[in-house]
């Protein structure tokens, strides 16, 4: 798939961002006042600045406002309204804490967990597609929750919490990748059933329907970044889960650690995300004798 | 309302034969040219005459080749298009209503004026049938040329899609295969339609015949017809001739032994 | 569920059609344009049409994107720089036509032949012969030497006709189709259209290609054969079928010369002083004409008279064929045939043809007088192409062909091969060449023909050549239809002499339709010791901005296709079908919207300004003022025209006729086309049956019903091959005496190509060969921005065992080299190949700078000709003489014949294809970086 910046900026910081809504919403002793004022400005920014970068891929973003209505059947129709939903019962949340002072815990709760249903309904438009193996399977949302409650485990200070989500998320995703390498061959889908011609030869792709790459092949097809993807992994590894661990744990002062723990981590996210698109294989990709 | 409908009162689709199918690109050029001018925006192409063009085509001719074991390679001309799924996950995905399967006759279609250009039906479509249009920022698929079929402008014989009225060597059928005696299933019932990756459940509505077997004169197995020599060299070849002749009546009977 | 959207699914498509004909390619089918604002929104096929039914190809349906394109010629060119440098000044049509008339009105009065007059993938010959021949120049034709005159020779010298689109497969009765060789380039529709209908019949197609692509694709049994070897391959059927006694002995008594009787010591045909063939009656016993009421002619008769024994060609063929060089074992290896295969393949064509065979229920009267009751089917077909002819020994393995046609009975029957009127027709009814070039006077005749014999070459007094491609001289004696990849080369050397104006039109000589590019380039471009060009003024005419442009000194901009006036004519190459006689007419459905003009036009413009005689009537006037105006009012014999339908004063006179001024009105309402039927009885046997004689001479197609026999014994080609033996007046020189016998031998026979002689073949071991594909024809259009995105680019495809040689892998490059040149190119693999040759799309590379094109275009950066490779000449054998790289007989340029070797090499700079040649100034600038493509009113 080709890793679009702006579906990658999305997921990364609106997840994140949703997540550390998430620990707000059920943080005991939430922040107040001027605290609460900076804190949410962070996870709003990083929310709603996500689902912003995400229109900025949309063909047609006036028409928008049509995503609300495809609930029953589409996951990309529910992240829009439990996103939405989430803002709002999170801003109500905030708004109480920033201008009254005012705990509202089971705004909080139903806050942090319509974020986590955002974040899990985003992880659905992925994992729902059959046609992408790779994506297909209920890891993808136990990895894209996990994310989110790491970064807004960093973001929000707990440490030991973040250290140990740190280390599930790092599992996750090497079992996510794991299991990703092998999902296109354990799929079954191959040029053969692609083309039905299997059982009277070895199917190959001799041309192309058109001799330039067209739209299906610039957005199905991403040979070029996947030769570094090993490379790639270990680095997202090292900055998503080793490098903020070793910060969290050797670096004294918590504040500093934790920013620094919390940049680090995102741009290991970035990393992985870009990732993610770029090693998925799309059936459409048999169709072209390319993955 | 991107629910799919729970059956369509007709099942309207193509059968591609792809025994008979040249590889000729006469069904993507008709489709590029009336979808051009017809239903929706116009299909664009960027960089037409520079590097790399890349238009919107809604219909792509691939080239396969199949290598048996030890025989003869085959080339295989492979037209693809949407295949108008019966379970048709493009449609489930959209979050606008845009994309829809009809009611009356189960065609997949898009209304571009609902279309936000978020692309995930492309990426939910195993067949790559949608291809988001680069200058209008909306997705284009085939439309079975609905806008030809029940056309009343149109003399009869023409309400079918334009890749099927175009196409020279007639390897493209358009019907009902809710009707099993219609062209379409009829074919596909004779020679073995077949669905394109059926392990992913969409259950299309476009049948693809298989290619008859080829080469079966390269198999040793076959013993081939012995041709009798009746001589073996020139001389004998004119004895024999003047027995042939003698054996010709005069008219219009012919003998060829 | 919600409500779906209510959707107007009968809007209008469009305000108006306006039925023309297609010129996407030389198929010529009616198209359907629908008109939007007035202008063009929508092509397709048009139903009535005879050729294609309401089908139409993927070029017919891009035809918008052709009238619209960016690199259509907007007014006259001036060269201003140096030829090659594609700078020039727009200049208006007065003074464009007065530069042209002025370099060619001296030359007319004093030596016409100084003006080379070639027209490329000219439709209108008929026309632009007349211009030529009413100037008076000898040096006149279109591009059938390049192209295919190997079969359209071959099938009329053997048969009456060819295949070409002058004939058909019976598709509704045949059982079993053999195609030989490339064939998508003619006739694109009506095949594929027959190709459907024998496919859904499950009837087979026997492909014999090298290359399994296209047509070859859907063949149940595929036969990849080594190129130039076809020949070989027929034979050693032939050979079988022979030896079988498989042969259809009734029909080569009767409508064959294979009974006639040769002369043991001319090679001549026995004849009465009617120069009838003589033939021994199996009734009577006696020697008689071989077309009397009754007469049963003997295959196996001989013939005693003043000590000769006269024995049949069947004998001779028997003699021939029987010998054991063309038993299967003897040829598999050198055609990579297996013998087993070809065995079965006789064997099937056997047995569809007589196992198979079938009646149909209709009577007709032969020549003899004889009345048969029914048809009897053959169900065997065959056609053919460029694939075969493009050889050296191509006429040789096209006259093969036939025979093996013949012998099985095949043609003109039902389930066989059937011709199209005007065919057929015997050689005898062709004119035969004129060369004689007098000052002030038009040409003593017709420029191309068929020869007779020596007596009809286009030489002068003094032996040597009368025409600057030397056709019709001893290099290349049935050169029918000249040869224009010659003309270059021969004019620049001087060789047979110099000439002053080259005009050209629909040619891109610089570039693809070229062998030898770079040559051919410097050719055009040099200069001699006084800095004048030796090829003094040339002259060419194109709707595009082609990399010919850059060469000529003036342009004349052509129109599109759809601006225009045009005939697709009876007198020409019509748009027949088997079953009826058809001619078409192209008239302008939009208005150009650039100072150009259809060329023919600008041809009568320029006659008329040279008062040509044959364009100015006795008062001094001109008698046409544009093409239209001749279209209408030409005749060429009395009630004869460019047009057969709706002649006549009321326009209800078919074929012959008074000129009809509302001829070209009725051609519109009838879509532009005119169809007049074969009668049902009239339908086969055309050759020998009365009803069809009578029907075409009704139409004017001839004067007189001329029935012939198929000639399996070609007696002009025993005329050349006897005088090389050192009969009669005009003999070879004594350098082509042994080629000339070896080479016109009047039964088939087998040769290695040419260029197999001067090279080593264990060095240059790989074939190479090109084809066009089917969604992009002869390059005679533009890049077309729908069409270039299927085939941008072409990769040297290369089979299974040369990639593994190679160690090739996917975006490899190598260097591909021959006795000629080297090109650097990329590769890809293809398995469904002869394991010995590699090919790849011809003309999809592109100069620089042309085409209206971006110089990164891929056609300009990874697309690649394998022109490069081929000389016009074959390579030098020490003797100081020019060999044309062409078929000895009729002067065919032999493309693929091509050897050569490939290694493996890095990806040049940039990934540009070697050698590349610096950016052509472009007179019409770049396309536009998108296209959103939409007339009239958007819904």
């Amino acid at each position: 798939m080709h890793p679009a910046t702006s579906v990658i900026l999305f997921t990364t910081l609106s997840g994140v961002g949703f997540g550390f809504l998430a620990w707000l919403g059920v943080d005991p002793s939430p922040p107040t006042g001027l605290g609460a004022f900076w804190a949410f400005t962070l996870a709003f920014g990083l929310a709603v600045g996500g689902l912003i970068a995400s229109t900025f891929h949309l063909g047609h973003p006036e028409r928008a406002w049509r995503a609300f209505s495809q609930w029953r059947s589409s996951w990309l129709s529910r992240e829009a309204i439990c996103a939405v939903a989430a803002l709002l019962v999170m801003a109500v949340y905030a708004a109480a804490l920033i201008f009254a002072g005012r705990h509202l815990p089971l705004a909080g709760w139903i806050g942090a967990a319509l974020s986590l249903l955002t974040v899990f309904t985003t992880s659905m438009i992925y994992g729902q597609l059959k046609t992408i193996p790779r994506w297909n399977t209920p890891l993808t949302s136990a990895l894209f929750l996990s994310y989110a409650l790491t970064g807004g485990a960093l973001l929000s200070g707990r440490i030991t919490a973040a250290v140990m989500l740190l280390v599930i998320t790092a599992l996750l995703q090497f079992t996510w990748w794991r299991r990703g390498d092998s999902a296109l061959a354990e799929s079954g889908s191959t040029l053969g059933t692609a083309t039905r011609l299997s059982d009277r030869g070895t199917v190959r792709s001799v041309a192309h329907p058109h001799s330039s790459p067209n739209y299906l092949m610039r957005e199905f097809i991403h040979v070029i970044g996947r030769k570094h993807a090993q490379k790639l992994r270990i680095i997202a590894l090292l900055l998503t889960a080793a490098l903020p661990i070793l910060i969290l744990v050797f670096i004294p002062a918590p504040t500093v650690a934790l920013a620094l723990a919390a940049l680090i981590h995102l741009a290991g996210v970035a990393t992985a995300r870009w990732l993610f698109f770029a090693e998925a294989e799309h059936t459409v990709g048999l169709y072209y004798g390319l993955r | 309302m991107t629910q799919l409908p729970q059956s369509t009162e007709r099942k309207l689709g193509l059968v591609i034969d792809l025994d008979t199918c040249v590889g000729c690109h006469a069904c993507v050029i008709a489709c590029k040219g009336w979808n051009t001018e017809n239903y929706g925006a116009p299909l664009s192409d960027q960089r037409p005459y520079g590097d790399e063009p890349m238009g919107t085509f809604l219909n792509r001719v691939h080239s396969y080749e199949v290598q048996p074991e030890g025989g003869a390679a085959q080339t295989v001309h492979f037209p693809k298009s949407c295949l108008h799924c019966e379970d048709a996950p493009c449609v489930t995905v959209c979050p606008t209503g845009a994309s829809y399967k009809r009611v009356e006759d189960g065609i997949v279609l898009v209304n571009e004026s609902h279309c936000i250009g978020c692309g995930l039906c492309a990426w939910a479509c195993p067949y790559g049938a949608r291809e988001m249009d680069q200058a209008e920022g909306v997705m284009k698929k085939c439309t079975l040329c609905v806008d030809r079929i029940y056309n009343d402008t149109l003399p009869e014989e023409d309400r079918v899609p334009a890749c099927v009225r175009t196409c020279p060597a007639g390897a493209r059928h358009f019907g009902d295969f809710a009707d099993p005696e219609s062209n379409v299933s009829r074919l596909s019932a004779e020679r073995g339609g077949m669905d394109l990756m059926p392990e992913l459940g969409t259950a299309p509505v476009n049948k693809y015949l298989p290619p008859r077997p080829k080469d079966s004169w390269d198999e040793d197995s076959v013993l081939a017809p012995f041709l009798e020599p009746v001589v073996s060299d020139a001389g004998g070849f004119l004895g024999w001739l003047d027995k042939q002749l003698s054996r010709l009546p005069g008219d219009t009977h012919r003998e060829e032994r | 569920m919600a409500s779906q959207p209510k959707l107007d699914l009968s809007t209008k498509v469009s305000d108006e059609i306006r039925q023309t004909t297609c010129y996407m390619c030389a198929c010529r089918c009616g198209i359907n344009v629908h008109m939007k604002d007035g202008k063009v929104a929508y092509i397709e096929g048009n139903r009535d049409h005879p050729v294609n039914q309401g089908v139409l190809c993927a070029k017919g349906s891009a035809g918008i994107m052709q009238v619209n394109a960016p690199s259509r010629l907007r007014a006259p060119l001036k060269r201003v720089g140096p030829r090659g440098s594609g700078e020039f000044e727009e200049i208006g049509w007065d003074e464009a036509l007065e530069m042209a008339a002025g370099w060619l009105e001296p030359i007319r009065r004093t030596a016409p032949e100084k003006l080379a007059f070639f027209t490329g993938r000219d439709q209108s010959q008929s026309f632009t012969s007349f211009w030529a021949q009413n100037f008076g120049t000898p040096n006149y034709a279109a591009h059938g030497g390049f192209c295919s005159v190997n079969m359209a020779a071959g099938g009329i010298y053997t048969m009456g006709g060819a295949f070409w689109e002058f004939g058909q497969p019976d598709w509704d009765h045949t059982k079993l189709f053999m195609l030989f060789g490339v064939a998508e380039d003619h006739d694109s529709n009506p095949i594929k259209m027959g190709i459907g209908k024998i496919k859904a019949r499950g009837a087979k197609v026997i492909g014999v290609n090298p290359v399994r692509s296209g047509y070859n694709a859907v063949a149940d049994e595929w036969v990849a054969i080594t190129p130039g070897t076809d020949g070989l391959f027929i034979l050693s059927l032939v050979h079988e079928l022979m030896k079988a006694g498989k042969i259809d002995l009734d029909y080569l008594s009767r409508y064959t010369n294979a009974p006639a009787l040769i002369d043991p010591e001319t090679g001549l045909l026995l004849r009465d002083g009617d120069d009838k063939v003589l033939v021994i009656d199996t009734v009577t016993g006696a020697l008689t004409p071989f077309d009397q009421k009754g007469v049963r002619p003997s295959l196996s008769a001989t013939h005693e008279a003043e000590g000769k024994t006269y024995v049949t060609v069947m004998a001779k063929m028997a003699e021939k064929y029987l010998d054991p060089q063309y038993a299967p074992e003897a040829v598999a290896e050198r055609t990579g045939i297996p013998a087993a295969k070809i065995r079965k393949i006789a064997a099937e064509l056997a047995r569809v043809a007589f196992d198979e065979s079938f009646e149909l229920d209709r009577s007709w009267t032969d020549f003899r007088g004889e009345t048969h009751d029914k048809m009897i089917g053959r169900p065997v077909s065959m056609h053919s192409m460029r694939g075969v002819s493009a050889h050296s020994n191509g006429f040789q393995t096209c006259r093969a062909l036939h025979v093996l046609q013949i012998l099985l009975g095949t043609v003109e029957v039902p389930g066989g091969f059937r011709f199209k009127p005007p065919y057929p027709k015997p050689i005898e009814a062709h004119p035969t060449p004129h060369c004689k070039a007098t000052p002030d006077s038009p040409l003593d005749g017709p420029h191309l023909g068929f020869v007779r014999g020596p007596e009809h070459l286009a030489l002068k007094e003094d032996g040597s050549p009368a025409r600057i491609d030397k056709a019709f001289t001893w290099e290349n004696p049935m050169s029918a239809h000249g040869l224009m990849h010659m003309v270059i080369s021969n004019a620049h050397a001087g060789d047979p002499y110099k000439i002053d104006t080259l005009f050209m039109y629909m040619a891109n000589m610089s570039w693809n339709s070229t062998m030898n590019t770079s040559g051919v380039i410097k050719m055009l471009t040099d200069q001699d010791e006084t800095g004048d060009y030796v090829i003094p003024h040339i002259i060419y005419s194109d709707a595009y901005s082609s990399e010919m442009v850059a060469y000529a000194d003036l342009i004349l901009p052509d129109t599109t296709y759809l601006e225009r006036h045009d005939c697709i004519s009876l007198l020409d190459r019509p748009i027949c079908e088997a079953d009826g006689a058809a001619d078409a007419i192209r008239w302008p459905v939009v208005e150009p919207d650039r100072d150009v003009r259809g060329f023919q036009t600008a041809l009568i413009q320029l006659a008329n300004l040279m008062k040509l005689p044959g364009f100015t009537n006795e008062a001094g006037e001109a008698k046409w003022s544009d093409y239209a105006d001749y279209i209408v009012n030409h005749e060429r014999k009395p009630g004869i025209g460019p047009l057969a339908g709706f002649r006549g004063e009321s326009g209800d006179q078919v074929g012959r006729g008074a000129v009809n001024p509302d001829q070209l009105d009725r051609y519109i309402e009838n879509g532009s086309f005119f169809v007049h039927h074969v009668p049902e009885e009239a339908s086969y046997y055309k050759p020998w049956n009365s009803a069809y004689q009578d029907w075409a001479v009704e139409l004017g197609l001839f004067d007189a019903p001329q029935p012939y026999l198929f000639q399996l014994y070609s007696e002009p080609m025993r005329k050349f091959q006897r005088a090389a033996e050192g009969h009669g007046e005009r003999q070879p020189p004594e350098h082509l005496r042994e080629r000339v016998r070896a080479t016109m031998d009047p039964l088939p026979f087998w040769y290695p190509p040419f260029e197999d002689d001067r090279v080593d073949t264990s060095e240059f071991d790989v074939h190479a060969l090109t084809q066009r594909p089917m969604a992009m024809y002869h390059s005679w259009g533009t890049q077309n921005a729908w069409l270039r995105q299927l085939h941008g680019t072409n990769p040297l495809y290369v089979p299974t065992k040369l990639w593994e040689k190679h160690g090739f892998q996917e975006g490899d490059w190598a260097h591909v080299t021959s006795a000629h040149g080297t090109i650097t190119v990329p590769v890809a693999h293809q398995a469904a190949l002869n394991e010995n040759t590699v090919w790849t799309w011809n003309a999809i590379g592109k100069r620089k700078g042309a085409w209206a094109l971006s110089e990164d275009a891929p056609e300009a950066r990874t697309g690649f000709l394998l022109n490069h490779l081929i000389h016009e000449l074959l390579p030098p054998k020490g003797d100081g003489l020019r060999w044309a790289n062409s078929d000895p007989i009729t002067g065919q340029a032999a493309w693929f014949d091509l050897r050569v070797k490939i290694e493996k090499t890095d990806a040049p700079a940039g990934d540009q294809a070697q050698p590349a040649f610096p950016a052509l100034k472009s007179p019409v600038g770049k396309g536009p970086n998108e296209l959103q493509w939409q007339v009239g009113e958007t819904e």
